[in-house]
């Protein structure tokens, strides 16, 4: 096939799915359907693949899917479901503008060691040390950071001004929504990230993805096997150099007539670019392919395959580094240990498959989701945890758990999250606004959705708090609604392994229907 | 001009735009004084039928909504929207009575009528899930948002013990009338929320109110010149215990009451009676009286009781 339609298709395709994960990440009002970050997050080959080993069903097997389209077509996931791809290439194009050189490419020898390290340093890492490098440097995870750092925060300030304008005009369809910061030093990732792949996609194309990259690499790998390729017709060609001029892969060696299969990823660019048409993509001729292929690199290839499927396995049996609880204090809180968000099933378990791509931040309704700094230990570093000096866990909630693509947080129904343990309130009396002030507050009562913080007679009038921390389930809207500074009266000191707390009980009251009026 | 410049342009002008609208005064909103109540009775309390239906006799008995909204104005109707619970767990006003005073403004030619609340929970959540937001559009009223800061204005409570100052929400100023619906509760740390508790949800800091003696603090609000013309107390579903957010359905009784009233604290001791609450036990309650807010004494009350 040589027909322009081809590039076309590349480009639809990208612009709806850029535009779906654009919006699963700036959803400011939750008006997407539940079932839309399944869908669009399918593809995704890392947190599919980590979604596959936790659950093990076809549901969870985009991966696969992926690996076949592979198979058969080369990185065209690079070019057609990569949003971090799509990205650059939209990058690309800007750089183009800037200055036409940053859109002449020309071709370049592979960075062979650097990309098969990285990758192999990857692996190795994932399998020993847990998931910390998948973290940095998963693409759809960078791309998620990119938008809940850097995009979310920009659409929710011009969603603001406009708001502001129309309600002006008395028109309130918009409402303003206060953007919250994160810690300052939670920025440095994806601002390094960002810094990294914009100049290299602005000025030299794919290099990111072909020199970094560890999907790239990988899926490099297997398409040097792939049935469909890009290839030349070498009477037609006129060795004019168009195709590597306009190569953002840097892949395209006209002068041998030779395109780096590993390197390309189906843009599909060069076959409109030449005038001859003398590019087309097609069946590769299976003859000549079996003289090039290389036993110990089909080996590399299967054998990569087989560790990444097996990884987890072998990840559990590693020591993890995730904080034990210490002595508890009392006047100052002190958190003893982190609170994990529900459905983690305790922080062990959560922070080994969480990849950080802050897709559950983002879409927190109440932001009390956080990017970790050392809460669970550096590996853990941009992994979301509860904050509840910022937000508090709606009772009615499981967005986050709707969202996550790499089943970090595992599937739970409402009821059973309502039951889930994942801290539990501690009461500092010496802070509490009852005692020092001999006043009547009660905040935190008032927040709590089990009553497992209860008010009990104190001084005179007064009442104070208490806890029945059997069926508190760790919240932390007391925590947030404490009005005490600088330490608060009441906090969440997180559950390393998740319990189930006890349903609440409760019994008709005294009080009865009135046949007249009391006054 | 390049197309980089008028890009550059633009943006600038929009920007400039934004900039002197949001710098609008809010001089003019002074225009209106608190309304001098004409109506008939002190207090209407009516016993036995259904929110709307309570609504309908017992506002009759006080001479019709118009005896409080005028042809033109801006009503502004803040029910308790606190919790993102349904209905039936009586943690918000019940969405029947907003949806019918509302159409009563409008019969009576209210030019528009906001509602709003500054929840506790997720505020589009309690909106939605309380049945307010729906119950309220339908009967055209604009449901406002109250969730940033960059909704509340800054006013002066002159005499204010604990609270001299407080932010509110920019359409308490901006409306001519004022309607409080809150609904009846038991509240385990100030024993019971109603009327003068209901305006927790109009101001931002609640957090002030609670670490400066909160009984104060909800007294002292009520100083502040922008009153209520009317209250309507939601006792249909009363939340007796829990409150005021409510565990299950066992905290809630049945009393299929109304009460309306001009005076939010004899509101306010009306219903602490409803809760079999001895009125001095509300701390709050004794303060506003004692400030000359409202009056507690019942018996001096010229008050209307109805049973449907």
């Amino acid at each position: 096939m040589r027909s322009p339609v081809l590039k076309r298709i590349r480009v639809v395709i990208s612009t709806l799915v850029f535009i779906c994960f654009f919006l699963l990440f700036v959803d400011i009002r939750s008006i997407l359907p539940a079932n839309y970050s399944d869908i669009v997050l399918f593809l995704q080959f890392v947190p599919s693949l980590l979604r596959f080993h936790d659950l093990g069903t076809l549901a969870a097997a985009g991966f696969l899917i992926v690996l076949l389209i592979t198979l058969f077509t080369g990185r065209t996931y690079c070019s057609f479901f990569c949003p971090l791809g799509i990205g650059q290439d939209l990058f690309s194009r800007i750089g183009g503008r800037i200055r036409r050189k940053f859109r002449r490419y020309g071709y370049k020898k592979p960075f062979t060691i650097i990309r098969y390290s990285i990758l192999a340093i990857t692996l190795i890492f994932t399998m020993i040390w847990g998931i910390f490098m998948l973290t940095l440097l998963d693409p759809y995870s960078i791309f998620g950071r990119f938008m809940t750092y850097f995009a979310k925060p920009a659409v929710l300030v011009l969603n603001n001004f406009a708001a502001g304008i129309l309600g002006k005009f008395d028109v309130y369809t918009l409402s303003n929504i206060p953007v919250k910061g994160y810690p300052l030093i939670s920025y440095s990732i994806p601002a390094f990230f960002f810094i990294l792949v914009g100049i290299l996609s602005l000025t030299k194309g794919r290099l990111y993805c072909n020199m970094i990259c560890p999907v790239g690499t990988l899926l490099g790998l297997l398409s040097k096997v792939s049935l469909f390729r890009l290839k030349f017709d070498k009477k037609a060609c006129t060795r004019c150099g168009r195709c590597a001029l306009g190569c953002k892969s840097s892949c395209i060696d006209f002068l041998k007539h030779d395109i780096d299969v590993s390197r390309c990823v189906d843009c599909f660019n060069c076959i409109n670019i030449c005038n001859e048409k003398a590019i087309s993509y097609g069946l590769v001729n299976l003859k000549k392919r079996n003289h090039e292929t290389d036993e110990s690199k089909r080996k590399f290839v299967a054998g990569s395959i087989m560790l990444m499927l097996g990884l987890p396995h072998i990840s559990y049996g590693q020591e993890k580094k995730a904080p034990k609880p210490k002595k508890e204090s009392t006047v100052r809180e002190e958190k003893s240990c982190p609170v994990c968000p529900p459905g983690g099933g305790g922080i062990e378990d959560f922070s080994k498959d969480c990849t950080a791509c802050s897709l559950c931040i983002s879409a927190c309704p109440n932001g009390v989701l956080q990017p970790a700094l050392t809460q669970y230990g550096l590996a853990g570093m941009m992994q979301p945890v509860m904050d509840y000096h910022k937000g508090f866990c709606a009772y009615n909630c499981t967005v986050c758990i709707d969202v996550c693509p790499t089943n970090a947080l595992r599937p739970m129904v409402l009821e059973a999250k309502k039951l889930t343990q994942i801290g539990k309130a501690i009461f500092i009396k010496d802070n509490c606004i009852v005692k020092t002030e001999k006043t009547a507050c009660g905040a935190c009562s008032e927040s709590c959705p089990t009553k497992a913080v209860h008010m009990i007679p104190y001084e005179g009038n007064l009442v104070i708090p208490e806890v029945t921390d059997n069926i508190c389930i760790g919240c932390g809207h007391c925590e947030n609604s404490c009005p005490t500074v600088p330490y608060k009266a009441i906090f969440v000191n997180g559950n390393p392994v998740h319990l189930a707390a006890r349903k609440p009980e409760n019994v008709e009251s005294e009080i009865k229907t009135p046949v007249d009026f009391p006054f | 001009m390049k197309r980089r410049d008028f890009f550059k342009k633009s943006v600038g002008a929009g920007l400039a735009t934004g900039a002197a609208l949001s710098m609008g005064g809010y001089d003019k909103l002074w225009a209106s004084s608190p309304l001098v109540s004409a109506a008939r009775y002190d207090m209407v309390a009516v016993m036995g039928g259904n929110p709307d239906a309570m609504f309908d006799l017992g506002i009759q008995e006080l001479g019709g909504i118009s005896t409080f909204v005028k042809k033109g104005q801006k009503v502004l109707i803040k029910p308790n929207i606190g919790w993102d619970v349904i209905p039936e767990m009586a943690a918000n006003t019940n969405p029947f009575l907003v949806k019918r005073i509302i159409e009563h403004c409008f019969k009576a030619g209210a030019k528009e009528v906001y509602v709003f609340d500054h929840t506790l929970d997720n505020w589009v959540n309690s909106y939605k899930n309380s049945g307010i937001e729906r119950a309220a559009k339908s009967a055209g009223a604009k449901v406002v948002p109250a969730n940033s800061e960059s909704y509340y204005h800054q006013i002066e409570i002159p005499g204010g013990v604990k609270l001299q100052s407080a932010k509110v929400h920019q359409l308490l100023l901006e409306t001519d009338v004022f309607i409080n619906v809150p609904v009846l509760k038991n509240h385990e740390s100030t024993k019971m929320t109603c009327c003068l508790k209901n305006t927790m949800g109009i101001v931002w800091d609640r957090k002030y109110w609670h670490s400066n003696n909160l009984n104060q603090c909800i007294a002292d609000y009520a100083l502040f010149e922008k009153k209520p013309a009317l209250n309507v107390i939601d006792c249909y579903n009363v939340m007796v215990k829990h409150g005021p957010q409510g565990v299950s359905k066992e905290d809630v009784v049945q009393m299929k009451s109304q009460i309306l009233t001009t005076d939010w604290v004899a509101g306010d001791a009306a219903a602490a009676k409803m809760l079999g609450l001895p009125v001095e036990k509300v701390e709050y309650i004794s303060i506003a009286h004692k400030m000359g807010l409202g009056n507690i004494n019942l018996d001096s009350m010229n008050i209307k009781r109805i049973k449907m």
